[in-house]
């Protein structure tokens, strides 16, 4: 685009140098064109020098460089003067080496959004790798808290001022800070994918168990002795630093009445948190004071994979993200490397993305609907309702991909195969007859049940204020009343062409949460009917992919609207074979960071039907 | 019963009275313990990631393992004698999960599911993943897939039910005299540190305490 400088809109660039005058750098050199005539899909694997002197030009970099001193004034500048409201990701990179001038440093990375649309404005701020210190934005911009634990987590990054900067991910006490390029897992065997032991000559691979001197997956620092083998009895490092924080937080010491407090662990093991999600809540009485969700506990450790992995072989890893939703992660993945390359995708493809996509929303907004009735005790008779509809539509996935819930369906210019003979009327059958009847069905059966409302209504109320600082996005968004949908603000693939309308509530209580997702579900059909009707014939894939393929130079953060919100990429790419960085920006863990603030004060009760309406998957949470 | 222990084998049965025949069913404990556990099995309701949502894929009405006496998942451990691993089993998890395994009551058996369970898939490399269930707790059955399809699950639950047919309660662990300590939990250090592995280098945690 010719209005956008660095990838941000000219205006925004100009009024941040005059409010800033030589406090920002543009994070690209002014030389460009070095990504221009780069090999794209070529077989030969590039070696490292070459993608190295290609790292240090930084080409087809994005956003500007700010000085950490900066960083807040910016910031605010950007939120309360440009309407930068949204801090959609903030993520990391490391680079253990000096590229070009710069020493070797960690660069945090912030992604802005305005809710009007019109492109993001990124920042980059540096720090170096020894004691690696940075402001923290948490106490002003809610949305960095879980972020930015994640990044002290994965990087070693400190983020001063933050209240509670915890570990997110491993628990405390975990030796190393695995996101940083040098450190390696017990299991390593080589930076990059494919492994020589296995291509191209294959053999007899060596098992991974052989590599370590324990024969399992742990690693264990050199300081760490033999005599150090020894735990508490109670529980971990990790659970202390987490009850002090519970203990300290929000304490009311003019209770009238003293009463005993308790902490209570709901999680990982339990039947309302959807999988392995930990809430250690502090109450008084029925009452919840305090309530601190703990991840991890599903952390498979996908960023670290993703990066020692060829661009292709993540498609099938992000199915397992939100793995309700394979196509719209897939979808997601191959945007963002489409955006990198700059491919074209044929019409036939396109068309056939949307109808993916949509029939995912269908699904994971109906399965949502019948856990939430789970998780207020009416046991798997919802979810029964939503289930049967969800194997019809599997029907159609794995009539097309080949997989019930796993699809690896996407490419970057295409798909991966054309659809079946009578794949078409099969889903037109679905969408204009069985579905409508059903949703409605459900939806009467769920909506107008006077416990349902009992127990949802005026529960968990998210004003829209609180909802956009927290960086929430999707549904919970939309029952706030905030008209913002990635479909309609900045649409990507084909979504201009499709007559829709962005669903909206009101109060952003637990009942609009889930009552929204039926809203959706008839625009979603609304979408597949049109869709199927203008499907035309011709070519699913616009370029030959290979396995080893090479990705231009660059940075680039694409995202779609999942089902469950923003889901996006964060792609580095030095030019090579594998993603430098891989990150995702993880709706569903950026819809629980309101979560402590939802429960303060309401009944343990509320807590699982608080978090039964906000609709996470906890592949996507902990990644 | 006795003399039969002592015999070391089954004695042939003894004939039923031709006027009895229609209401007396001479058959050995083994047999009724058996065909009495193959139809009760209560799995527990522990989901651990995407193989999770087959499982309930399972329970629910097209593929329905009510069938096979399945009725209910139970999220207490204590109120079931099934677990089944349906997902990659993470080092942050790996002490819970042994835990909840020992509040399971005896007998109990447990199904890795998928391949995560198995060996730990594709995330094997991963550093917070457990190279399989095995090395924390004993598997009676591996299902294959990634995820297994319901009908591969519904194979393997039946798959353990044909084992119950070649168990004998003189051997089943629940019902041996002695204490059963359960399985030591692994701890969570600057790496997972499983008792198990760790055998060769240091004592168990309670000598070293």
């Amino acid at each position: 685009m010719a209005d956008t400088i660095n990838g941000m809109p000219v205006e925004v660039w100009e009024k941040l140098q005059a409010r800033f005058p030589g406090a920002l750098h543009p994070a690209q050199p002014p030389e460009r064109g070095d990504a221009e005539g780069y090999p794209q899909g070529g077989e030969h694997r590039m070696t490292r020098s070459v993608s190295r002197s290609v790292l240090q030009n930084r080409p087809r970099y994005e956003g500007v460089l700010v000085h950490s001193r900066h960083l807040l004034d910016v910031m605010r500048f950007l939120r309360d003067e440009l309407g930068y409201v949204m801090l959609s990701s903030l993520t990391a990179v490391d680079y253990p080496e000096a590229v070009g001038q710069l020493p070797p440093h960690i660069d945090v990375v912030y992604h802005l959004f305005r809710l009007e649309g019109g492109g993001y404005v990124v920042l980059h701020v540096h720090t170096a790798r020894e004691g690696a210190i940075l402001p923290s934005l948490t106490p002003e911009f809610a949305a960095a808290n879980l972020q930015e634990r994640e990044v002290w987590d994965m990087f070693g990054v400190r983020f001063d001022g933050h209240p509670d900067l915890r570990r997110l991910l491993m628990w405390e006490g975990f030796d190393g800070f695995p996101l940083r390029k040098d450190w390696r897992e017990a299991y390593f065997e080589e930076e990059h994918k494919p492994f020589r032991s296995r291509f191209p000559e294959g053999g007899s691979p060596l098992y991974a168990e052989e590599r370590t001197p324990y024969h399992a997956n742990v690693r264990y620092s050199r300081e760490f002795a033999e005599h150090n083998l020894h735990v508490d009895e109670d529980f971990s490092e990790a659970d202390a630093l987490l009850y002090e924080r519970m203990l300290s937080a929000d304490r009311d010491t003019d209770k009238p009445l003293k009463t005993e407090e308790m902490i209570l662990n709901m999680g990982p093991h339990h039947p309302s948190t959807h999988g392995v999600f930990r809430m250690a809540v502090r109450l008084d009485g029925e009452t919840v004071r305090h309530l601190e969700p703990v991840f991890g506990y599903l952390h498979r450790c996908h960023e670290k994979i993703g990066e020692r992995n060829t661009w292709l072989q993540n498609i099938p890893y992000t199915d397992r993200l939100d793995y309700i939703n394979g196509m719209t992660n897939n979808l997601a993945y191959c945007l963002a490397m489409e955006k990198l390359l700059g491919w074209e995708v044929p019409e036939r493809a396109e068309y056939i993305r949307v109808i993916m996509a949509e029939l995912s929303r269908v699904v994971n907004h109906v399965l949502a609907a019948g856990f939430f009735s789970n998780e207020i005790g009416m046991y798997f008779t919802g979810s029964l309702y939503a289930l049967e509809e969800r194997e019809l539509v599997l029907d159609l996935f794995e009539a097309a991909a080949g997989g019930r819930m796993m699809f690896n369906y996407m490419r970057p210019g295409g798909i991966a195969r054309d659809l079946p003979e009578g794949w078409i009327e099969r889903a037109r059958a679905l969408v204009r007859g069985r579905l409508p009847k059903k949703v409605k069905q459900m939806q009467s059966f769920l909506l107008d049940n006077e416990i349902v409302r009992a127990r949802s209504v005026n529960v968990g109320m998210l004003s829209a204020h609180d909802a956009i600082a927290s960086g929430v996005s999707g549904p919970v968004l939309r029952a706030c009343g905030v008209r913002y949908d990635i479909r309609r603000a900045e649409p990507y693939g084909i979504y201009d062409r499709f007559a829709f309308d962005v669903v909206t509530r009101e109060h952003g209580d637990a009942f609009d949460r889930v009552a929204l997702r039926f809203d959706e579900v008839w625009e979603s059909l609304r979408i597949l009917e049109q869709a199927l009707d203008a499907i035309p014939e011709g070519p699913i894939q616009s370029h030959r992919l290979s396995p080893k393929m090479l990705i231009p130079p660059g940075e680039t953060y694409a995202r779609i609207e999942a089902p469950k919100g923003e889901l996006g990429f964060y792609l580095v790419s030095d030019g090579g074979a594998n993603p430098y960085r891989y990150h995702i920006r993880a709706t569903s863990l950026l819809n629980l960071t309101p979560l402590s603030a939802l429960t303060r004060g309401v009944k343990i009760a509320d807590v699982v039907s608080i978090l039964g309406s906000i609709d996470l998957t906890m592949g996507e949470v902990d990644r | 019963m006795a003399r039969q222990s002592q015999a070391g084998s089954v004695s042939r049965l003894p004939e039923v009275p031709p006027e009895l025949q229609s209401s007396v069913n001479l058959t050995t404990l083994d047999q009724v313990y058996a065909w009495a556990r193959k139809r009760s099995l209560w799995p527990m309701l522990f989901g651990l990631a995407c193989c999770a949502f087959e499982m309930i894929a399972t329970a629910a009405s097209r593929y329905d393992t009510a069938r096979f006496g399945m009725e209910i998942m139970r999220a207490s451990p204590r109120q079931a004698d099934l677990l089944i691993v349906n997902g990659t089993v993470t080092k942050k998890m790996a002490p819970l999960l042994v835990r909840l395994y020992n509040q399971i009551a005896e007998p109990k058996y447990v199904i890795a599911m998928g391949a995560c369970a198995i060996s730990g898939g594709p995330f094997k490399e991963g550093y917070n993943v457990v190279s399989g269930v095995d090395r924390l707790i004993p598997v009676d059955v591996y299902i294959p897939g990634c995820p297994p399809r319901p009908e591969a699950l519904i194979h393997g639950i039946l798959t353990l039910d044909a084992r119950f047919d070649h168990e004998s309660i003189r051997d089943i662990r629940a019902f041996q005299t002695g204490e059963d300590k359960g399985i030591p939990e692994p701890a969570l250090g600057p790496d997972l540190l499983n008792w198990r592995d760790l055998e060769g280098l240091v004592g168990p945690p309670e000598e070293k305490r």
